[in-house]
């Protein structure tokens, strides 16, 4: 079985993994990371929403191999300290989560989101953005409020962070991951290989 | 007010958890040990099983089990029952109820019937395995459509009943209603369809169950709203055991909607593998098979007559409705098909109605709650029956409304035909959610809209809708020797936030911080009975509740108290987490009266221990929240594209416990009903194969879908229970539905359409503008601007 190295949430971990492995089955079920949740079977939903190497991306959708070498961060790496991020104390204080199942992933988006946008973007353009994460419970209101406060509260911190000479911004947290995975570049082309396999492989069933 | 009690928009205790990821959903915690079960399901709508030959598959890698109606037959596996009794078509006795089945036997009656479960060390092995096992299907035609179920020809999906028509509810006074309609100055008649969804809440169905080989006891943990009544089915109707011998619990639960409050196949078929096996059996639905297998819900092709007098006031109302049951009678199947019926009465006072339901069988999943569960599909006949009425009229739908309103000094208002409302001020609802949504500027912003070739519709839906009409709840109030507070009621959170409400009622009661209160899991080991969380009870019911246990603790603290306050328990007043004795200045603290009450050295003659109280609760009556919702769209002609521009709605939840989360309930079911307006739709072809069976498929309300809901409140306690709660869990869904059609309706009025029916998907709304002659017709390009 091939390994498999990564950078989750600053821990580097090494795992045998099978070529049919999505990263999101990694996650929970080698890991044990199971804030990062499955809600369908058609990158429709956006529950599994994880950040790889700085992207918000959905971990259903991508087999684990393909992410080798690459940082990621789960809703489980947001926290630091005891402390919520600015995002998920502002999806607590605008009441952007009910059942709860879906919020993970919304959170994973809207770091990104307010990354990308800051503080001033629009509930239209919010709602836009909004379109690969499905909500079955709050009728999406709260979570544009949410977003809106939660860019807002990081972009304050990374202020009040430079002035404390912070050497990087903490609104993003993979900027707090190891990005040196230890492997060589052999290693890397022959796992990027059976990724390649596999795909041609599944093609032909 | 106290900082934490009722009426607080309080943030929730269970946010922390589940924003950090740490929330325990039944795939979170799933055994190490535990074999995965994969469910064969039929790929036929209606197919007699001729064999089943799995040898290859038990020899296929991984695969410890494989079991299918035979085997069930050898363990008398029962089906669930329906809850609800209904009559013959004939009136010849009661209606043929065939229970739910869990597994098929020799005939498979909708595609996704489960015919064999493989068990196996990973659900890949369990899949692989499937595809080995040779089933040998003779197809039968299939009953797919409900407006065709009893046609001439039709095969039946069972003997006892060969035209498929399974029941006839006949509710009202018929006569009544032909001598109102013989005197009535007009009469408007409309048909709707009541579209089939999907509930789809976010998280999957999943469960795991465990035999408990020691005790002889099955065990499941499920994403269920309600474990007691779970329980129940699965140890009388499934496994025809005593209810000790099964423990059903749920932990975090992603959304119900009433689909978790029905129970499925699948929770049997853990526990029943679990027990054949020896081994912890766990299934976690794929979403595609949750369109499956699922209960479906609504699925109604109604008509209904208004007669109205020539001051346009309603002298009364005939309803006639085929309803879907499915292939089998789901635990809530017939509830939604005739059990509230009474939403008929609306908002208005109707003198007379009269209403018969048809139930019939046909080759799909059954149908099951979905928020409302027969709520909106009487509501949303009514409120377009209204708005029908207004079109002949040539009324404004609005006046027509308010001309029929029910008045606040009528309270208790008894309709003459199901229900006696509690209370309400349906007048003053309709004034404010017009004044927000300023429905008297509207006819200027559709001019404007059509001299932009866009159609604009204003639509005004009224809500009123019985909760906490099951009204037991059983729950427990422990106190620990610190004075902290530990709590269980058989309600289930799964996103409605009682974990806090409920927090904030023992904290208003007890003056105990919410720090120190702690709720205990939904579990039939840790509280052997309940009725769970549905039908928008769970804040009333929860309130009268909590405040009747928190007053026996209080009774039973103030005995105690006594002793070091030197006086008699008749004597001590409790006011604000302190027990002072009359006239004295003498006083002692909840926490410290606690501490007495565990040491068993100091104890009065006779007095037990503790201050725990456990009891069942049961409130004076129903209570009906309502509302006035308005919403307001425009349809582009050219794609059939719709937007929605804004909604507005003035609602009555009665007293909140936390507004915060009332508003966002309202939110949620607003999102729900529009939903199914706009573009929800579960679709089968002519052999009853699901059409609408992904995420991409099935149009799912996405944020841009949706508009921002402008929420105001016009509450009206209710006389029903202490606190004067109402609820507030279906509402939002089953105003929002009659509100959005009416205003999709209400766009294409320039056109002459008179109805449309849901969903208002751009190639259906497309079609309707086309086939009327499109928007050129009416827009003229003289027309000054």
């Amino acid at each position: 079985m091939p390994t498999l190295t990564l950078a989750v949430n600053g821990n580097i971990v090494t795992r045998e993994v099978t070529s049919s492995t999505l990263l999101v089955q990694f996650l929970r079920d080698q890991l044990g990371l199971t804030g990062t949740h499955v809600g369908c079977d058609s990158t429709q939903c956006g529950a599994c929403t994880v950040h790889l190497n700085g992207d918000a991306i959905k971990s259903c959708t991508a087999l684990a191999l393909s992410c080798d070498g690459g940082k990621v961060t789960t809703i489980e790496g947001l926290a630091q300290n005891g402390k919520l991020h600015p995002m998920q104390e502002a999806f607590r204080a605008n009441h952007g989560l009910q059942c709860g199942y879906c919020t993970p992933g919304f959170v994973m988006a809207a770091v990104k989101i307010a990354e990308r946008l800051g503080p001033n973007a629009d509930e239209e353009t919010l709602r836009e953005e909004m379109d690969g994460n499905l909500c079955r419970c709050t009728g999406y209101q709260n979570i544009v409020k949410s977003i809106r406060a939660g860019a807002k509260a990081m972009l304050e911190n990374e202020a009040r962070d430079e002035i404390s000479s912070s050497p990087q911004g903490l609104t993003d947290p993979d900027a707090r991951v190891c990005n040196d995975a230890p492997q060589t570049q052999e290693q890397s082309a022959e796992r990027k290989a059976q990724v390649d396999v596999f795909i041609e492989n599944s093609r032909g069933s | 007010m106290k900082k934490f009690g009722v009426g607080q928009s309080v943030e929730r205790a269970e946010d922390a958890r589940l924003l950090l990821g740490e929330g325990r959903y039944t795939d979170d915690i799933v055994p190490a040990n535990a074999l995965r079960l994969f469910v064969l399901r039929s790929p036929h709508a209606h197919a007699k099983i001729l064999s089943i030959d799995k040898t290859a598959s038990l020899e296929s890698k991984g695969v410890a089990g494989i079991l299918t109606g035979v085997d069930a037959d050898e363990d008398d596996l029962g089906g669930f029952p329906s809850l609800v009794p209904s009559n013959a078509p004939d009136g010849s006795g009661p209606n043929f109820a065939p229970p739910f089945s869990v597994i098929a036997r020799d005939i498979v009656r909708y595609a996704g019937e489960p015919v064999a479960i493989v068990m196996a060390d990973t659900l890949d092995q369990a899949k692989d395995a499937a595809e080995l096992i040779k089933v040998e299907y003779a197809p039968l035609t299939a009953v797919v459509s409900l407006a065709d179920a009893d046609k001439p020809g039709m095969p039946s999906i069972w003997p006892e009943c060969p035209d498929n028509n399974d029941s006839l509810g006949v509710f009202g006074d018929k006569a009544a209603v032909e001598e109102a309609f013989s005197k009535a100055a007009s009469i408007h008649s409309i048909d709707v369809r009541v579209s089939r969804v999907a509930v789809s809440p976010m998280e999957p169905r999943v469960a795991t169950g465990v035999w408990n080989e020691a005790e002889g006891r099955y065990e499941l943990t499920a994403g269920v709203q309600s474990p007691h009544m779970t329980r129940t089915q699965l140890a009388a109707c499934i496994f025809k055991v005593p209810p000790s011998k099964v423990r059903v619990r749920a932990l975090d639960v992603g959304g119900g909607f009433g689909l978790k409050g029905v129970p499925h196949p699948e929770l049997a078929l853990v526990m029943w593998a679990a027990r054949r096996l020896g081994r912890p059996v766990h299934w976690f639905s794929e979403r595609s098979e949750g369109f499956l297998s699922d209960c479906h819900s609504r699925d109604h092709i109604s008509h209904c007559d208004l007669a109205l007098d020539e001051d346009a006031r309603i002298v009364g109302l005939k309803f006639n409705s085929r309803a879907n049951l499915g292939a089998y009678i789901s635990l809530a199947g017939m509830h939604c098909a005739q059990g509230n019926i009474g939403h008929l009465s609306g908002v208005y006072t109707t003198p007379a109605i009269y209403a018969e339901v048809r139930a019939y069988f046909t080759n799909t999943v059954p149908i099951a709650s979905y928020r409302g569960a027969g709520r909106p599909e009487a509501l949303v006949v009514l409120e377009r029956a209204m708005d029908a009425a207004a079109f002949d009229l040539g009324m404004d739908p609005a006046e027509l409304r308010r001309r029929n309103l029910i008045q606040p000094e009528q309270m208790p208002y008894d309709t003459g035909f199901q229900f006696t409302y509690d209370s309400g001020d349906y007048p003053v609802s309709q004034t404010k959610a017009q004044e927000a949504a300023d429905w008297a500027g509207f006819e200027k912003r559709r001019a404007e809209a059509l001299r932009r070739g866009k159609l604009r519709g204003i639509g005004m839906g009224h809500v009123v809708e019985i909760a906490s009409g099951m009204r037991d709840e059983m729950g427990e109030i422990e106190i620990e020797a610190d004075g902290s507070v530990t709590f269980s009621t058989g309600f289930h959170n799964h996103g409605q936030g009682q974990e806090t409400t409920m927090r904030q009622l023992i904290s208003e009661f007890l003056a105990v911080p919410p720090e120190k209160i702690r709720m205990k899991d939904c579990d039939t080991d840790v509280q052997n009975f309940g009725l769970g969380s549905a039908g928008s009870r769970a804040a009333a019911v929860g309130g009268a509740l909590i405040k009747t246990l928190s007053e026996k603790v209080i009774e039973k603290a103030k005995i105690i108290a006594a002793i070091p306050l030197e006086t008699d328990a008749a004597q001590i007043e409790f006011v604000d987490g302190t027990f002072n004795a009359r006239g004295t200045n003498k006083t002692a603290t909840f926490a410290e009266v606690a501490a007495l009450a565990h040491n068993p050295m100091g104890l009065p003659d006779g007095f037990d221990g503790g201050l725990a109280h456990k009891q069942i609760v049961r409130p004076g009556g129903p209570t009906f929240p309502n509302g006035c919702h308005i919403c307001e769209v425009e349809i582009d002609p050219e794609t059939g594209e719709l937007d929605a521009i804004g909604y507005w709605v003035c609602e009555d939840v009665g007293r909140s416990i936390n507004p915060m989360i009332v508003k966002g309930q309202i939110h949620g079911g607003v999102a729900q009903g529009l939903g199914q307006i706009f573009g929800e739709f579960i679709e089968f072809d002519r052999e009853g194969q699901l059409l609408t069976g992904s995420f991409m498929d099935y149009q799912m309300p996405r944020a841009l879908d949706i508009p921002h809901i402008t929420t105001i409140s016009h509450d009206v306690p209710s006389p029903n229970n202490p606190l004067g709660i109402k609820g507030a869990g279906e509402s939002g869904t089953v105003g929002a539905m009659p509100a959005g059609l009416n205003a999709v309706c209400d766009a294409l009025k320039p056109l002459g359409i008179r109805h449309f029916d849901m969903p208002a998907s751009p190639h259906r709304l497309w079609k309707a503008i086309h086939d009327a002659g499109g928007i050129d017709a009416i827009c003229k390009p003289t027309e000054a601007a």
